[in-house]
């Protein structure tokens, strides 16, 4: 299953690597919300340093839903569905590779956008053992339901519109534990956060080993 | 193709005619139904005549008879799904998988209701319509995961694929619903002191105004046994009626090639053909 997990983690980023999507598409496009967050919320208000923590994870959602449906459409062109499901690949095996290529994807992305509201939003960083095990704990958690629920809406001529619909209320519980995790880091209270951190491994567990079990069936006849 | 709802009739048979079934009515609902109607009334006169207003919230307080007991049956509904999927996927049923899709909606019908409710007792009580606390948070969380089941659901695509799909989600609803309102209440509560009204009716209720509620639990519940049952019975028939319609058109078909076998026209393909 782990050398599954390898051979399609590293079929996805190499992929990746060619076509370089996530690198020209979405990352501006993560820049982009938060450029637009300045528009929408005037910084001369004060509001976005207040908000860094919950615009910076917006953002990172809606990213994480362009990299899931990317994740996903590279399947469906040219009969790739059938080749992975006729590869011999352990199904377990295939899901926990992609689970792992999207999280290095946003992984990357998460430390870019970091730096991205240090320079827009005059964000001092700090506590920065909260702040990466927020970002690692999270990123497993998108990940993990998000490719789940990708494969439910994999294959569908809907899926744009309902992956958004099925994932983003699952993850508001990341939303949540990952926006007073940063709070708590850049307040430089991080005892506050550690508890939100928790709740997120608990979350990132569950959804892997839901996928784990249904990426099985559902890549059958997808 | 077809399946058996003996099960589901809870032994009385569906209005029928030699066609088939033509309501989704029976002895059972139509029982349930006047019970429901008489709940009503008996709540009506109870909670609106017969029990006091709340020494704090004043005659707002009677929308609790009926917000509390819908909040309480959504859940139960959304429970019922997640239950309907773990075995469908288990055993393939199509009974439990339709017990799951019509429970959802009716608990979206519910989850609806108590948000309405919840604004309306809101607006005398708090003064403004919604508030972002652990309660309602929550709640809107419900509707808008039980909206992604239904989306699920309804997807145009053959049946099993659609039940397959929709049921990993109704099997992930009852873990996500918790999972949600555990944050949502972490989230509220670990930073602000709890809020001055709490979402119910106080400490202490008693006399006629637990009498009121306990009645509106009691007709709330006949209200969903009713809607399921009724619901139930329609998406059967719906499934009943998609098989059907794709046997009239295999048969249309096949009428049509045997009538143009004798002409000169095209040849039109039926199933089952090789072509020539």
């Amino acid at each position: 299953m782990i050398r599954d997990a390898l051979l399609v983690a590293g079929k996805d980023l190499r992929l990746e690597a060619r076509s370089r999507v996530a690198l020209n598409q979405v990352l501006p496009f993560a820049l982009l919300v938060l450029v637009l967050f300045a528009f929408a919320l005037d910084p001369d208000r004060g509001l976005l340093e207040k908000a860094t923590p919950g615009l910076y994870w917006v953002a990172v959602l809606f990213s994480g839903l362009l990299a899931l449906q990317r994740s996903f459409s590279v399947e469906a062109a040219d009969g790739n569905g059938d080749a992975l499901r006729l590869s011999g690949l352990d199904p377990a095996g295939i899901y926990l590779g992609k689970v792992l290529a999207v999280s290095v994807q946003l992984l990357v992305l998460e430390v870019l956008l970091l730096v991205g509201v240090a320079v827009l939003y005059s964000t001092h960083l700090g506590g920065w053992l909260l702040l990466a095990s927020t970002v690692v704990v999270a990123t497993a958690g998108i990940a993990a339901a998000g490719t789940l629920y990708g494969v439910v809406a994999a294959g569908l001529r809907v899926r744009e519109t309902l992956l958004p619909l099925l994932l983003l209320p699952v993850l508001a519980p990341v939303l949540i534990g990952s926006t007073r995790a940063f709070e708590a880091a850049l307040a430089g209270t991080p005892s506050e956060g550690w508890p939100w951190v928790g709740l997120m491994g608990v979350f990132a567990v569950l959804y892997v080993v839901a996928g784990v079990l249904g990426f099985g069936p559902l890549l059958e006849e997808s | 193709m077809t399946t058996e709802i003996a099960s589901g009739n809870q032994g009385s048979q569906a209005g029928t005619s030699d066609d088939g079934p033509t309501s989704t009515g029976s002895r059972t609902t139509r029982v349930l139904g006047i019970l429901t109607l008489i709940g009503f009334g008996l709540l009506a006169l109870y909670g609106l005549v017969i029990s006091p207003a709340d020494a704090n919230q004043g005659d707002a307080v009677r929308i609790m008879y009926v917000h509390v007991p819908s909040a309480t049956f959504a859940y139960t509904g959304c429970f019922l799904t997640t239950l309907g999927s773990a075995v469908y996927l288990w055993k393939k049923s199509q009974w439990w998988e339709l017990v799951a899709y019509a429970s959802a909606e009716i608990a979206t019908l519910f989850t609806a209701v108590t948000l309405v409710t919840g604004m309306l007792w809101g607006r005398p009580t708090w003064g403004v319509f919604w508030i972002w606390d652990a309660r309602l948070t929550s709640t809107a969380m419900l509707l808008l995961l039980l909206l992604g089941y239904l989306a699920v659901r309804r997807l145009p695509a053959e049946y099993s694929v659609r039940a397959k799909r929709a049921a990993i989600i109704g099997l992930l609803l009852v873990p996500n619903v918790i999972i949600v309102r555990q944050s949502v209440q972490w989230w509220r509560t670990l930073h602000q002191k709890p809020t001055l009204f709490s979402n119910g009716l106080g400490s202490a209720i008693s006399g006629t105004m637990l009498t009121s509620l306990f009645i509106g639990f009691v007709v709330v519940g006949l209200l969903f046994a009713w809607l399921l049952i009724h619901r139930f019975r329609l998406a059967w028939l719906e499934e009943q009626v998609a098989d059907q319609g794709l046997d009239v058109a295999i048969a249309e078909r096949r009428a049509e090639g045997v009538a143009e076998a004798g002409t000169s026209l095209p040849h039109t393909f039926t199933p089952g053909e090789a072509t020539p």
